[in-house]
């Protein structure tokens, strides 16, 4: 237990997904203007991140791995390399019945969160959540920390950026620096905050 | 068609650069900067992959339906990524556990994926293919950018020889240990981006809140 919570800390602040590796830039920047979008898309990504994380640890232990087909009768099938083939199209099917589910049962969230959901299939946060699931070995209650952890951590960064953003527009900026320039140094301002929850190792 | 081949190479790279124009791609393009050999390699990749997916996915355009032309585009994409993931595995091992999971990452890359979509779908296969390089070079150009001030002023070196001697190892140049850490890229690509705009001042981008002009007391 003591091991799953220092892992959650862990994904939410020191190695947070959108301030020290990059992921999911592209709708950071985009969807950053807004305190109310960003948080409507922070808690998609949550939502997408618990499940496609687990169930991608679940492809991977029970039909990927060297070994894993042996319950099929196949022990020496190894299928890694079709790892990254999998994973998009679990995480494109899952945005797709998750979107499909919220139509169905819950309208008004679906309403709030809908025009997101597309996007999601191609942010970086949510393969990038899964394939260090990967990389690091996790097992299937490690996967699902780290899928709601990161979830979390994304969100959390999105929200304090579209904060920032929404001041910002008033300040007196250089032309050149104007929109995309200065938000990629405010960025850059706030992942050096994030580095400090581990100490800033010069 | 009025665009020359030309054209598809070169605008791209600085009238209508994907970084810092159209804000695509910009996940791995901060990640693997912090050494020129490991950027070099990822903007081959990345570059490779553009080019061959326009091509292919401009080659079935008038077979796709619309309603899965995104799941189509993804697993061509994937496809070449994978391949690309393989032969890096294979014959540079050091590199692609350096990459770790960006390369697996160039599929969910908006500027394949952007590409796709918006040329690929419409233009004939070479015309494509031209411009997901053109495209793939743009990538390139700033990210060889950003990995060669990274590198170079934060540990001295380029493609890992010695450039600026270091103080460590009896040098004159003190290393900005800062610039090897994640967030510099972000400084960095933000100064590139006021360079190219102060140099193209037609992409500045409109204030949305205009400042008051101070009156005269």
């Amino acid at each position: 237990m003591e091991g799953l919570l220092s892992l959650a800390v862990k994904a939410i602040f020191v190695e947070n997904l959108a301030l020290s590796f990059f992921l999911g830039m592209c709708t950071f920047i985009a969807v950053s203007k807004k305190i109310s979008t960003a948080l409507g898309l922070g808690i998609s990504v949550i939502v997408v991140q618990a499940i496609t994380v687990p169930t991608n640890n679940l492809i991977l232990t029970y039909l990927l791995k060297p070994g894993a087909l042996a319950w099929a009768g196949f022990p020496e099938v190894d299928l890694t390399f079709l790892g990254l083939i999998s994973y998009i199209g679990v995480i494109a099917a899952m945005v797709q019945i998750l979107e499909m589910t919220l139509d169905r049962f819950f309208p008004p969230l679906y309403n709030a969160l809908g025009i997101f959901l597309p996007l999601i299939t191609v942010n970086c946060a949510i393969l990038g959540g899964s394939l260090f699931m990967v990389e690091r070995d996790y097992n299937f209650a490690e996967a699902t920390t780290y899928g709601i952890a990161s979830g979390v951590g994304w969100a959390l960064a999105i929200t304090a950026m579209a904060g920032v953003r929404e001041k910002l527009k008033y300040s007196d900026i250089p032309d050149g620096l104007q929109g995309l320039g200065i938000t990629f140094i405010t960025a850059g301002l706030m992942a050096i905050g994030f580095m400090s929850f581990s100490g800033v190792k010069l | 068609m009025a665009q020359t081949t030309r054209d598809l190479l070169v605008d791209p790279m600085v009238d209508n650069n994907p970084i810092t124009l159209q804000v695509l791609g910009i996940c791995s393009a901060l990640a693997v900067t912090s050494s020129l050999t490991v950027s070099a390699v990822m903007a081959l990749a990345v570059t490779l992959v553009t080019g061959f997916s326009g091509f292919f996915i401009s080659c079935i355009r008038n077979q796709i339906p619309s309603s899965i032309r995104i799941i189509v585009q993804m697993v061509i994409i994937a496809s070449l990524v994978i391949l690309v993931d393989q032969v890096l595995k294979a014959f540079a091992y050091e590199i692609s556990k350096t990459l770790s999971v960006f390369v697996g990452l160039i599929i969910t890359n908006c500027i394949v994926m952007g590409r796709a979509e918006a040329f690929a779908m419409k233009n004939p296969p070479v015309a494509s293919f031209l411009d997901g390089i053109g495209n793939g070079l743009g990538y390139s150009l700033i990210l060889l950018m950003v990995g060669f001030f990274r590198e170079l002023f934060g540990a001295g070196t380029l493609f890992g020889i010695t450039v600026l001697p270091t103080v460590n190892n009896g040098g004159w140049y003190v290393p900005n240990g800062m610039l090897l850490l994640p967030p510099s890229a972000f400084f960095v690509i933000g100064l590139i981006i006021w360079a190219f705009r102060a140099w193209k001042p037609e992409q500045v981008e409109k204030r949305e809140y205009k400042i008051q002009e101070a009156e005269a007391h």
